[in-house]
């Protein structure tokens, strides 16, 4: 592999809070300098045409290994969530997951954090880390069971894995689709009140407190919710969270007409809790912003709504959404990739999502302001089931380099 | 069927859509059936004769099944039943496949009953006739919300400025969700009723008044209207057992006589009696309005096939 320099770029470093026009140089599939002193003569010129220069989006979470949704929507590598069939508890399976998508795309498995995700017995941690695994999950669901959850994260502690859990108290969701409220008590839909989410989040908190264990809550999807996750952040803990964009631009009233592509674990929000995730990610309690990518086609979504299985296909969307808050004032854009790639490389220990010498060459050329529409009967994902149908959007990732390659 | 009929809907799914004008249409239309139904002799009209309607019933039910099914065959329907609970649809076959069937038989009106919220419109977007829901998980049960208003309205002259008690598992009950749209909208004051468990969150947002003292919603009553406890709550998981919940909520005489004198009592049936009420209210021959309701039912759902089928039946004005 040659040298490659990136020309004309505006360069978007996740450490600092501000474009810097300029020059990448790669080499070797890596990053070897910033605006160097000099071009090397034998280097390909690549005009990058002011394009914002980022380093790729690191999606922590997803459901699905789905490269064309992922190459659409800039994402270079993600942490695959273990409910798959089979389940991610073998190191075997977890071997052959991390294997998937290479060479363009890289999954990092994250390991079942019990057998059969059955939240009873501990799966084979040490064993699937050493197999690939860069975390642990709880799945689609929470551990019920605290002394479970407690040996878990406990486990994990010992062997430096984030352990990243679903924030819903089991015994209030129960059969809920949706959340107490207005809305479902028209449609008629079984639904829990928003304070599932709180319970969780405190009895996690206080177990990664006793372990010494590093808490990522995939989603957190309430004000209650921030509050404990900034408490735990202020008293020192190793605790931190994600949002999806569904959350930062949608309430429950999207499920109005039983609309199953805004059916969504955890259930959409009440007006307040959305606001709450948006002042969430401008003061920082969000550390990062997951696309959840879950595509689900007919047979799981047209269906009566509490029938029908939860998720969306949303990696597509998610660079185009979450540069709404960029727009609106509540990041700056080196701001945004620290949500997008910078804090999942660093929750996951992986060489990535940052814009220095050494790094992977990793990189995506953004084009912030290109306007297009959300059309779920025309994805690249292996399914349309996107609540976002038919939005304006702005923004999108042009070209997409994964270890010094474009693809 | 065309923007200036009367009742410009393709479907009957629930009361959510109804402006008031148009629940006040569908109600002075059954008016005629009642008579109809009275008659010592023969019971029919045969402005369906040549239509098919199928009731896919996908959740057991004997009464509103009947309803229907007499309701469409005293109109001259072929009337087909479909108990969907025993079909292929236990078989895994999908709810869409099934829509896609019914059409494919070229039904000309479809009666439905579903287990889940929001099953009967996901039916309706996929047929080419109309669909009437006649229940669909704990969404709406419009026909059974219009046959009470026309119960009441038949017992005392309107309904307009009425206070309505509805006492029981509101939670859980369609019946409850489309008789608060109905009866707010027809301009009756409601109140809600049943303990805490069993009471949905926000439902003072149907502007309707919350209460958790039977005692205390029945003053100045003039309808009492009981629904039925499904088994399956009684188990300690929602109330602690029927027996507590009765002392609570159970409408007895002595209860009743917390309402105005000439209050009416009303249930969609069927009763648990002894549990959510006794059967000396349930049975008194002025009070009780139970049996009326069930005839207005049948009244009520020939009005709602009629109104629903003239566009078919290129009646002039509806086309």
């Amino acid at each position: 592999m040659g040298v490659i320099a990136i020309e004309n770029a505006r360069l978007c470093d996740p450490a600092t809070d501000a474009l810097v026009d300029g020059v990448l140089l790669v080499e070797d599939g890596r990053i070897a300098a910033i605006n160097p002193a000099a071009i090397p003569a034998e280097a390909e010129r690549i005009d990058a045409g002011g394009l914002v220069v980022a380093p790729g989006i690191i999606d922590l979470g997803v459901f699905k290994t789905d490269k064309p949704a992922f190459h659409f929507g800039g994402i270079t590598r993600a942490a695959l969530m273990p409910d798959k069939s089979p389940v991610l508890d073998d190191p075997g399976l977890v071997q052959h997951a991390a294997r998937a998508g290479k060479p363009d795309f890289w999954v990092h498995p994250l390991a079942a954090a019990t057998r059969g995700l059955a939240g009873t017995e501990l799966a084979e941690l040490a064993m699937m880390k050493a197999a690939g695994a860069r975390g642990v999950a709880t799945g689609r669901r929470w551990i019920g069971n605290s002394g479970v959850m407690m040996r878990v994260m406990a486990y994990a502690a010992a062997l430096d894995l984030t352990v990243i859990t679903h924030a819903e108290d089991e015994g209030l969701v129960a059969q809920a689709v949706a959340t107490d409220g207005e809305t479902a008590t028209r449609l008629g839909l079984p639904s829990a009140p928003s304070c599932a989410e709180e319970i969780a989040i405190a009895r996690d908190i206080a177990l990664a407190r006793v372990t010494g264990a590093r808490l990522h809550v995939r989603l957190v999807t309430t004000a209650a919710g921030f509050a404990l996750i900034r408490a735990a952040k202020a008293e020192g803990l190793q605790v931190s969270c994600g949002v999806s964009p569904a959350y930062l631009f949608l309430n429950d009233g999207a499920v109005s007409d039983f609309r199953t592509f805004a059916r969504l674990s955890p259930p959409l929000r009440s007006e307040e809790d959305r606001q709450a995730c948006i002042a969430a990610v401008a003061n920082g309690t969000i550390d990062v912003i997951t696309s959840s990518h879950d595509p689900r086609g007919p047979e799981d979504k047209r269906l009566p709504f509490a029938d029908a299985a939860p998720g969306m296909a949303g990696a597509e969307t998610l660079l185009a959404l979450s540069l709404n808050l960029v727009r609106d004032g509540h990041l700056t854009m080196p701001g945004l990739m620290r949500l997008l790639s910078a804090n999942p490389a660093r929750l996951l220990g992986l060489d990535a999502g940052c814009l220095k010498a050494g790094a992977p060459a990793d990189l995506i050329f953004i084009d912030p302001d290109v306007p297009w529409r959300v059309d779920s009967a025309r994805m690249a994902a292996a399914a349309g089931n996107t609540p976002f149908d038919g939005l304006p959007v702005q923004g999108r990732a042009r070209r997409v380099m994964k270890g010094g390659v474009f693809y | 069927m065309t923007p200036t009929s009367p009742f410009p809907h393709r479907h009957l799914l629930g009361i959510a859509a109804l402006a008031p004008w148009e629940i006040r249409y569908l109600l002075d239309e059954a008016e005629q059936w009642i008579a109809l139904n009275r008659a010592d002799s023969r019971k029919h009209d045969d402005r369906l004769a040549g239509l098919t309607q199928i009731n896919a019933f996908f959740e057991n039910s004997t009464r509103t099944l009947l309803s229907f099914e007499i309701a469409g065959k005293r109109l001259g329907a072929d009337v087909v039943n479909m108990h969907a609970a025993q079909s292929s649809v236990k078989k895994g076959e999908t709810l869409i496949d099934t829509a896609v069937t019914l059409n494919a038989m070229r039904a000309d009106v479809i009666v439905i009953r579903h287990q889940s919220s929001g099953a009967v419109r996901l039916i309706a977007d996929r047929v080419d006739c109309p669909v009437l829901n006649a229940g669909d998980g704990r969404h709406e049960h419009p026909t059974q919300a219009l046959l009470d208003a026309l119960t009441i309205r038949t017992r005392k002259g309107s309904i307009e400025g009425q206070v309505v008690v509805i006492c029981g598992d509101i939670l859980h009950s369609r019946v409850a969700r489309s008789n608060m749209l109905c009866l707010t909208s027809l301009g009756a004051e409601v109140r809600v009723v049943a303990p805490p468990t069993l009471m949905p969150a926000e439902v003072e947002r149907y502007a309707v008044a919350p209460y958790y003292d039977f005692n205390a919603a029945l003053k100045d009553a003039d309808v009492v209207m009981m629904l039925r406890l499904q088994n399956e709550r009684m188990d300690g998981a929602f109330i602690p057992s029927a027996r507590e919940f009765h002392s609570l909520y159970g409408l007895t005489p002595e209860r009743l006589a917390l309402a105005k004198p000439d209050a009416l009592v009303m249930h969609p049936g069927p009763m648990n009696r002894g549990v959510e009420i006794l059967s000396g209210v349930a049975d008194h021959p002025e009070r009780s309005a139970i049996t009326q309701q069930v005839e207005m039912g049948v009244a009520m759902r020939m009005a709602c096939l009629d109104v629903l089928t003239r566009g078919t039946r290129g009646v002039p004005g509806w086309a």
